[in-house]
């Protein structure tokens, strides 16, 4: 009812997306301190088994319509614009990904609320939200009031570790009509895979990344020696994606795949959170950046203060030096 | 087109405690606004499109501008009358009352902008700026196409894994771009600095300022790192032999 | 063999294609005897559709939108081999291309991305890397000597030193920095730096085509240069060189200017009793295009190089008027993604190959870019243990004891 935590349930094909698990666990936190219920918010087509997952919130409220078969900003933003208007939850979480970037903008929009963007952390200060939100790429963060009585925050990956929302306890489901209007503006028609018969990054144990610092297409090579002497495979951040110097399939990171590798060696990868959140989990993550300020070395385990270019040659030289 | 500070540059809080220190950022183009300019470009290439590019008034947006025509689009308006810095979501709630009153403008088939900002705390312009003028909006967009007279747009939407996704959306709409089809072309110096002489950027007035940030800014700080790497120092063979030692010890080698 | 100068008279830009031969020199270019020297000698020959003798020919019959339309000047990486070897002298890398190159840049359908990035990168930052135009100076923390900078110290100087981007930001530049300081140090030089304010000379943006990015880099150093009283320029960047010295005059620039090879070689005298330590050595000296074949320094760094104890001079089987360019200018710097998707042989690791057949351990040059350039080719070509770079101040600094 008015004053509730709600948690907005991202899935993607089939499977809730761990993200929406991490929001739970906030969720609950925030709840908690505001003494009030956290709900989940599913919007879907015959996707009401997935509520199942959603055991750490208090209750579910499921939206079920054909136009939400598949991810499409138009219906979803609708939908929560309704729910909001006639609830007036104190906050809807949603996570910041590409599956609900568009809907977290346009629900603060059409609902005419406050919205609170790239949180990396949430705490309730006395009847207050507070958020610290990052910005200008990772380089400042900003502490804000998020005012009442509904408020939007999109919500960072990392803030929580998902585990703990996996609960074994089935919520209770509210099913809520959609009320959706027959012809929507957008119209989702169909999805475009990308190539098929490249390497998959995340059945990788090794992946050397590489980011700017590699500098040009050529020097590639020199990270494939390196994932070659290891027995892995090279990945990328998205600006050596947008260069066309390695298909879509190799990006790491909001736009690619989430990893979680053995080792993770980072070269010339500055650390943007859109990268970040792809890798974060990896067991042993490495960072060469010439920058000593690079927020990669706030998420690596061991770094190094060099150019990349020097260093990966010298990494496989070793490498195959100790392999015999 | 926004500007944003350049995070090249090293950034400093300012004095309140709450802001940046404007005095040593440096104004940059917003990367995917960029992206967007070259999308309306493209599309004008393939269609013959009017492209119209439109930015507040800030340090270095006159560039920002000239450049924009300079690349191919054909008129430029800038708000005047706003002093930064201007919160994203003030900065759509100036654009949508303003892009009505610029003459011979309305109605576009398009909206394009970067779909969001290394700044965007409390808005985005892209959704934001639809639901002001009460258009549909599509987001995280890598691609669009329109058949010439055909009141639609397929577009391109990425999601994860290098999967995407194609939607049809009814003109006219506004698109958050992520990145065109294409990385931003190059335009030469010197056709930048003709268009400066032989181009004018139309102005047109803000109006009154009355929707501050409900976002209230409790301080601003850089980050500290929730943890740091083990920085391992020495020559690259040094550090090698090092790296050499962590995997060993951890098995993978 | 005549060997074109260039000291061209004309206000910058008053000179196009359009114009070119109502001038002396356009009207010289019509008396092109079409021997191909020019192609026999281009390091790029074989992929060259349009060498100079082939412009000649078109520009004659006015059937230049061919070549313009062309990407094929790309590779051309202005250095001054066809120029050098013209039986007519003829002003082939000064006058002919850059103007062709110019209308073919702006023709481009798509300017290759690593060569776009390194322009909007020295329009935005004043370097071509992209790195923070306040970080330009920071080298001066680890150099070992005093270093003013005018913009803090603005009194009169005897030498302005122009650093330049690769010298200031690149690693191995940032070795050349050092070196170069602790030599003025052991001359007395009365020398300042410009520090953060400097910009890149823009000499080779302006030889790809991007001659507004020139003229807007030209501007804003002129500008810094009337800021601030000095006797002369002495510069670490072999293209800045050239900059100063052909371009800056017509626009005013009234300054000796001097590279710092030749710099250090009239001052060899003062020099050499602090060259104490041996260092034993088989050195080879690459010649720089721009220093030797366009302004004919060819001695200077030999004498330097002689002057070293311990150091025995060999010379490649191309050398002086004949040496092989790195691949490094016009542009070449930024192409190499390019020429690579092409199949072209990278001109670095020939001439590499070249250098390691003398048996030489040390490759000597004069122009930063060629430090990068051939130390990429040995690791490519797999020498990089028989055979170091050095530049010819390293070598000198490092003969220097405490």
């Amino acid at each position: 009812m008015a004053g509730d935590i709600w948690v907005l349930a991202e899935h993607w094909r089939g499977r809730l997306s761990d993200l929406t698990l991490e929001l739970l666990v906030l969720g609950r936190e925030l709840a908690g301190g505001l003494g009030v219920p956290l709900r989940a918010v599913l919007l879907g087509h015959g996707a009401k088994d997935l509520a199942k997952g959603l055991g750490a919130a208090d209750g579910v409220l499921a939206v079920d319509d054909p136009s939400l078969a598949e991810p499409n900003p138009e219906p979803c933003s609708r939908a929560l614009e309704a729910l909001l208007a006639a609830r007036a939850p104190r906050a809807l979480l949603v996570p910041w990904s590409n599956t609900s970037a568009d809907v977290l903008g346009l629900v603060a929009a059409r609902s005419k609320v406050p919205l609170a963007n790239f949180c990396r952390d949430v705490r309730v200060s006395g009847t207050d939200l507070e958020a610290r939100c990052v910005l200008y790429g990772g380089k400042m963060e900003v502490t804000v009031t998020v005012p009442g009585p509904t408020a939007v925050l999109g919500i960072l990956p990392g803030s929580r570790a998902s585990s703990g929302a996996k609960v074994d306890r089935a919520p209770a489901v509210e099913d809520v009509a959609a009320a959706l209007p027959a012809e929507l503006p957008v119209r989702f028609e169909a999805y475009v895979e990308p190539a098929a018969g490249d390497v998959d990054i995340t059945q990788q144990e090794v992946l050397v990344a590489v980011g700017r610092g590699i500098q040009t297409q050529d020097n590639i090579e020199l990270a494939e020696e390196l994932a070659g002497a290891l027995g892995g495979a090279v990945g990328a951040s998205r600006p050596v994606i947008d260069q066309g110097w390695l298909p879509l399939t190799r990006q790491v990171g909001k736009s690619g795949a989430t990893v979680k590798p053995k080792v993770y060696l980072a070269a010339g990868i500055s650390g943007a959170p859109e990268h970040v959140e792809g890798m974060k989990n990896a067991d042993l993550i490495i960072a060469i950046n010439t920058d000593p300020q690079a927020p990669i070395f706030g998420v690596a385990h061991y770094g190094i203060v060099g150019d990349a270019l020097d260093l990966l040659p010298a990494l496989t030289e070793a490498v195959k030096a100790k392999k015999g | 087109m926004k500007m944003v500070p350049d995070i090249v540059e090293e950034l400093e809080v300012a004095a309140d405690g709450k802001s940046l220190d404007l005095e040593a950022a440096r104004p940059i183009v917003s990367e995917s606004d960029d992206h967007a300019l070259e999308q309306a470009l493209l599309l004008k290439d393939r269609l013959g499109a009017t492209v119209v590019a439109m930015g507040l008034e800030s340090p270095d947006i006159d560039d920002v501008l000239f450049t924009a025509v300079a690349k191919g689009a054909d008129r430029a308006v800038k708000v005047t009358g706003v002093e930064p810095p201007v919160p994203t979501s003030e900065v759509a709630a100036l654009l949508a009352a303003v892009i009505p009153a610029v003459p011979d403008l309305m109605p576009v088939d398009l909206v394009l902008t970067g779909c969001q900002a290394i700044d965007d705390l409390d808005g985005m312009v892209a959704p934001f700026l639809a639901e002001r003028l009460h258009i549909p909006y599509v987001g995280v967009v890598t691609g669009a196409e329109i058949k010439a007279g055909e009141a639609r747009a397929t577009v391109l939407k990425e999601y994860a894994g290098g999967v995407r996704a194609r939607y049809v959306v009814a003109l006219p709409a506004a698109l958050g771009v992520q990145a065109a089809e294409k990385p931003p072309r190059y335009v030469p110096v010197a056709k930048v600095r003709a268009t400066m002489k032989a181009a004018k950027i139309e102005t047109v007035d803000a109006p009154e300022r009355d929707a501050p940030s409900p976002l209230a800014v409790v301080r601003m700080t850089k980050p500290e790192a929730a943890g740091h790497a083990e920085m391992l120092e020495g020559g690259p063979d040094a550090v090698a032999a090092k790296v050499v030692e962590l995997l060993t010890a951890r098995g993978l080698l | 063999m005549a060997i074109a100068t260039t000291d061209l008279a004309g206000a910058p830009g008053e000179l196009t294609l359009d114009n070119l031969l109502g001038t002396p020199e356009g009207r010289e270019l019509l008396s092109c005897i079409q021997c191909g020297t020019c192609a026999g000698t281009c390091p790029y020959g074989e992929v060259m559709d349009y060498p100079p003798r082939r412009l000649i020919g078109l520009l004659r019959e006015g059937m230049l939108e061919e070549v313009l339309a062309s990407e094929s000047l790309l590779n051309c990486v202005t250095c001054y081999a066809c120029m050098a070897k013209c039986p007519r002298g003829l002003h082939l890398t000064d006058v002919l291309l850059p103007l062709v190159k110019e209308q073919v840049f702006v023709r481009l359908p798509e300017v290759p991305a690593e060569l776009q990035k390194a322009l909007a990168n020295t329009l935005r930052y004043g370097n071509p890397m992209g790195e923070s135009a306040r970080k330009r100076a920071a080298w001066m923390a680890t150099a070992g000597v005093p270093v003013r900078v005018l913009g803090q110290d603005p009194a009169p100087v005897d030498v302005l030193w122009f650093v330049e981007c690769y010298t200031a930001y690149h690693p191995r530049g940032q070795d050349n920095c050092r070196a170069t300081a602790k030599l003025f140090h052991v001359l007395g030089t009365d020398f300042a730096i410009l520090g953060n304010e400097e910009k890149c000379a823009g000499e080779c943006g302006r030889l790809v085509g991007e001659t507004g990015l020139f003229d807007a880099l030209a501007d804003a150093n002129l500008k810094l240069f009337g800021k601030y009283t000095f006797n002369r320029v002495v510069t670490s960047g072999a293209h800045a060189y050239d900059a100063f010295r052909h371009q800056y005059p017509a626009r005013g620039f009234t300054h000796p200017v001097e590279h710092t090879t030749p710099y250090f070689a009239r001052h060899l005298e003062a020099l050499k009793p602090r060259l104490t330590k041996k260092l034993g050595c088989t050195v080879t000296y690459h010649d720089a295009c721009v220093l030797g074949r366009h302004n004919g320094f060819y001695e200077e760094p030999r004498r330097l190089l002689q002057a070293i104890p311990g150091v025995k001079l060999v010379e490649m089987a191309h050398n002086r008027i004949n040496s092989m360019c790195c691949g490094g200018g016009g542009g070449g710097m930024w192409l190499d993604t390019y020429y690579k998707a092409k199949g072209y042989e990278r001109l670095a690791d020939r001439r590499v190959r070249e250098a390691v057949a003398t048996g030489a351990d040390v490759l000597a040059v004069s122009c930063p870019y060629e430090v990068s350039r051939f130390e990429d080719s040995l690791k490519v070509l797999g020498f990089e243990k028989k055979m170091v770079v050095r530049d010819v101040v390293e070598l000198l600094a490092e003969a220097v004891e405490a």
